[in-house]
C-alpha cells in the first residue's frame, strides 16, 4: 500500500490551485517547508508571504487579504494555529465569516519525537466550537488534495487538519469527496466504526480482523467534522445499533463527542471511544505511540466487541 | 482632492459628534465614554477631509479603508458614519440594544464598518493584510488603523509592526490615540510605553507626533503620511481621554461607563454653550 503524508497532498493541491487561480495567496509562520507551503512559494513567490514566528499576526494579515478579495491559506502547525491564535481566528476570521483556509499540519500524536508541545490533539474541538467554521480532517494524501482544492471555493473559513507522517493511501482519485458528506467505506450490520484522519486506515484494518471473527463492521470516513453529516450517523445507529468512534485527537469535544451529540438527539445507541483520553501526547515513534495511546486496529476491535456486548444487554 | 475644509467647520462637526456620542451612550446606559471622546478630531480630520469613500456605495472599490482596532470606541465611529449618512442618524439610539446593527463593539455589516473588532490588538495585522492585497491589485487605496495606547500592550501589535516594516507598507497609516490611560489606570503605571516614538522608529516606521485635538495638525499629519514612501507611517496623537467635557477629561472612571442622565445634561450645556 502506498504511503504519503496528508501535508504532501495539501502541498500538491496548493500548487495546482496557484496555477489556476490568481487570487490564491499563502502565508506561513516560519514553517514553510514542513507545512509544504514551500512548494507554492517556489512557484509563486509574489503570492507567498513570509510572516515569521507570528501566528496571531499571520491570522490577522490573512483576514485583511481576504477582505481585499484574496483567498489566503495560512500555514503552521495545528497547535500554533488553533491554540496560539484562537482568539484571532475567532474575531478576525470566524466572526466576519471570511474566506480563509487555516491549515494546521502536525495534527495528532503521529508527529512523534517532537513530543506534546508539537502534537496537536485539541484543534478539532477548538475549531468546531466557532460559528461559521468548517473543519476537515482528510484521511490520506489524495483526500487532502481534494479537500485543499474544494476549500478554496468554499464559502467561509475552513480549518484543514493535516498530519506529518506517512499514512497509507486508502482512497482513490475517483472516490467522491464532498465537504460535509461522510463516505461509507465498508458496509456492515453489527457495528459501525466512524473515524477521521489516519484512524480511518486503522478502522479498515479492524474491519478485516472483525470479518474473520464473523463480525460485520460498517466503516464511515467522517472527513468533515463540521458541518457534520447527521444523516449518515443516524442511519448507522439505526441499522447497526452500536458505534465506535476513532480519532487521533482528544475524545473531549472531538469526533467522539460530536457523534454522541448527534446520537443523543437522533437515536441513542451505545458508543465506545477510541482517541486520546484527556492527556497530552508524548515523544516516541508514531508506531509506538499508537500502541501507548490505544489507537490501533486491535484497540478498535476490542472496542467493537465491547460495544456489541452493550448493545445486546 | 478638494481644498481643506475650514477649521471652524470641522470644529463644529467635532462638537456635534461629541454630542451624538454622549447621547448615544446615555441612551444605551453603558459603553466607553473616555476613549470615544479622545478620538473625535482624529476621525473628523480623516473622514471630513482626507478619506475617500461614498456613503451611498459603502463597498465601492476605490474607497480607502478605516480600521478601528480599539473597537470599544465605536460610538465615535458610529456618530461620524451617521453624520456622513452611511446610515440614518436615528439608528444611533439603538446602540447596544437587541437586534441592532450598532453592536457594543463594531460588527462588519453596518455600512462603513470594515471589520469586526473589540478584542484588542488585532487591527494592525488586518490593515497590513489589506495593504498587501491592495498592492497585488495595484490599487492605490490607503489603509488607516486606529489603535489605543493601552492596546499597544498586545504582542500581536508588535508582530504587525514588524510585518508592516518588512513589507514596506507605505499604504498603511497607523494612528495611536495616546490618551495616557487604560482600564487599570495611567499607561505609565500599568505598563509603560515610553520611549514610544523611538520604539516605532526602531521598528522602521516613520513617526509623526501631533496634538490629536488640533485639527490643523491632524490634517497636516494625514497629508504628510501620504507622501512618505518605502515605509509605513504611524501618527502618535497626544490626546486627552474624555476630551471636550470638563468633568470627564482625564477621569478614567469613565473609561467604560456611560454618563448618567444628569451628567449628560451638564455635558450638553457645556458643549452647546461653546
Ligand atoms: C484582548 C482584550 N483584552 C482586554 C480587553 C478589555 N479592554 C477594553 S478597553 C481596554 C483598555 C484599552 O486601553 P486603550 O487602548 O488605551 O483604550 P482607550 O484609552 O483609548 O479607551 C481593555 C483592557 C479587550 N477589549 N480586549
Ligand atoms: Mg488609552
Amino acid at each position: 500500500m502506498d504511503r504519503k503524508p496528508t501535508r504532501d497532498g495539501f502541498g500538491e493541491g496548493l500548487v495546482e490551485l496557484g496555477e489556476k487561480r490568481k487570487d490564491i495567496v499563502v502565508l506561513s509562520a516560519d514553517l514553510t517547508d514542513s507545512t509544504r507551503a514551500g512548494w507554492f512559494k517556489k512557484k509563486f513567490p509574489e503570492r507567498f508571504f513570509s510572516m515569521g514566528v507570528s501566528e496571531q499576526d499571520m491570522i490577522g494579515t490573512a483576514a485583511g487579504l481576504a477582505l481585499s478579495g484574496k483567498r489566503p491559506f495560512t500555514c503552521t502547525f495545528g497547535v500554533f494555529a488553533a491554540g496560539r491564535a484562537w482568539d484571532q481566528i475567532r474575531v478576525s476570521i470566524a466572526y466576519m465569516n471570511l474566506n480563509v483556509i487555516i491549515v494546521g499540519t502536525h495534527g495528532g500524536i503521529s508527529v512523534g519525537p517532537d513530543g506534546p508541545t508539537h502534537q496537536a490533539v485539541e484543534e478539532i474541538t477548538l475549531m468546531r466550537v466557532l460559528p461559521n467554521m468548517t473543519v476537515i480532517a482528510p484521511c490520506d494524501a489524495i483526500e487532502a488534495k481534494k479537500a485543499t482544492k474544494l476549500a478554496a471555493s468554499y464559502n467561509g473559513p475552513v480549518y484543514l487538519r493535516l498530519g506529518r507522517s506517512n499514512v497509507p493511501i486508502v482512497t482513490t482519485q475517483e472516490d467522491s469527496f464532498e465537504i460535509g458528506k461522510a463516505n461509507l467505506l465498508r458496509d456492515g450490520g453489527d457495528v459501525t466504526i466512524i473515524a477521521c484522519g489516519y484512524e480511518v486506515y486503522e478502522a479498515l484494518v479492524a474491519h478485516e480482523i472483525l470479518k474473520k471473527e464473523k463480525i460485520s463492521a460498517r466503516v464511515i470516513n467522517l472527513h468533515t467534522l463540521k458541518p457534520v453529516d447527521r444523516a449518515v450517523i443516524t442511519k448507522a445507529a439505526k441499522e447497526t445499533g452500536a458505534i465506535v468512534t476513532a480519532e487521533e485527537h482528544t475524545i473531549i469535544g472531538g469526533l467522539g463527542s460530536l457523534v454522541s451529540e448527534v446520537l443523543t438527539q437522533e437515536f441513542p445507541v451505545p458508543v465506545e471511544f477510541i482517541g486520546v483520553k484527556d492527556r497530552f501526547g508524548e515523544s516516541g515513534s508514531p508506531e509506538e505511540l499508537f500502541k501507548v495511546f490505544e489507537l490501533t486496529a486491535e484497540d478498535i476491535v476490542k472496542a467493537a466487541k465491547r460495544v456489541i456486548r452493550r448493545k445486546n444487554k | 482632492m478638494a481644498g481643506r475644509p475650514e477649521i471652524k467647520t470641522l470644529k463644529n462637526i467635532a462638537r456635534e459628534i461629541r454630542i451624538e456620542i454622549l447621547k448615544m451612550l446615555t441612551c444605551a446606559g453603558s459603553g466607553h465614554t473616555g476613549g470615544s471622546l479622545s478620538i473625535v478630531e482624529l476621525l473628523v480630520g480623516l473622514y471630513f477631509y482626507k478619506f475617500r469613500c461614498d456613503p451611498k456605495r459603502p463597498l465601492c472599490h476605490t474607497r480607502d479603508i478605516f480600521i478601528l482596532s480599539k473597537g470599544h470606541a465605536c460610538p465615535a465611529l458610529y456618530a461620524v458614519l451617521a453624520h456622513m449618512n452611511f446610515f440614518d442618524k436615528k439608528e444611533l439610539c439603538t446602540l447596544r440594544k437587541v437586534g441592532t446593527r450598532l453592536q457594543g463593539h463594531p460588527q462588519r455589516g453596518l455600512p462603513g464598518v470594515e471589520i469586526s473588532s473589540g478584542s484588542l490588538g488585532q487591527g494592525l495585522s488586518i490593515a497590513n493584510g489589506y495593504a498587501l492585497g491592495a498592492r497585488i491589485d495595484k490599487d492605490k487605496k490607503r489603509i488607516y488603523c486606529l489603535m489605543g495606547d493601552g492596546e499597544l500592550d498586545e504582542g500581536q501589535i508588535w508582530e504587525a509592526v514588524l510585518t508592516g516594516a518588512h513589507y514596506k507598507l507605505d499604504n498603511v497609516c497607523g494612528i495611536v490615540d495616546y490618551n495616557k490611560f487604560q482600564i487599570d489606570g495611567k499607561v505609565e503605571d500599568t505598563k509603560a510605553l515610553e520611549p514610544l516614538k523611538e520604539k516605532w522608529e526602531a521598528f522602521n516606521w516613520e513617526v509623526l507626533e501631533i496634538d490629536g485635538h488640533d485639527l490643523k495638525e491632524v490634517m497636516d499629519a494625514y497629508d504628510r503620511a501620504e507622501t512618505i514612501k518605502g515605509k509605513p507611517v504611524v501618527i502618535l496623537a497626544h490626546t486627552t481621554k474624555g476630551k471636550g467635557v470638563s468633568f470627564l477629561e482625564n477621569q478614567n472612571r469613565y473609561h467604560g461607563v456611560a454618563p448618567t442622565k444628569e451628567e449628560l445634561d451638564r455635558a450638553l450645556k457645556e458643549l452647546e454653550g461653546e
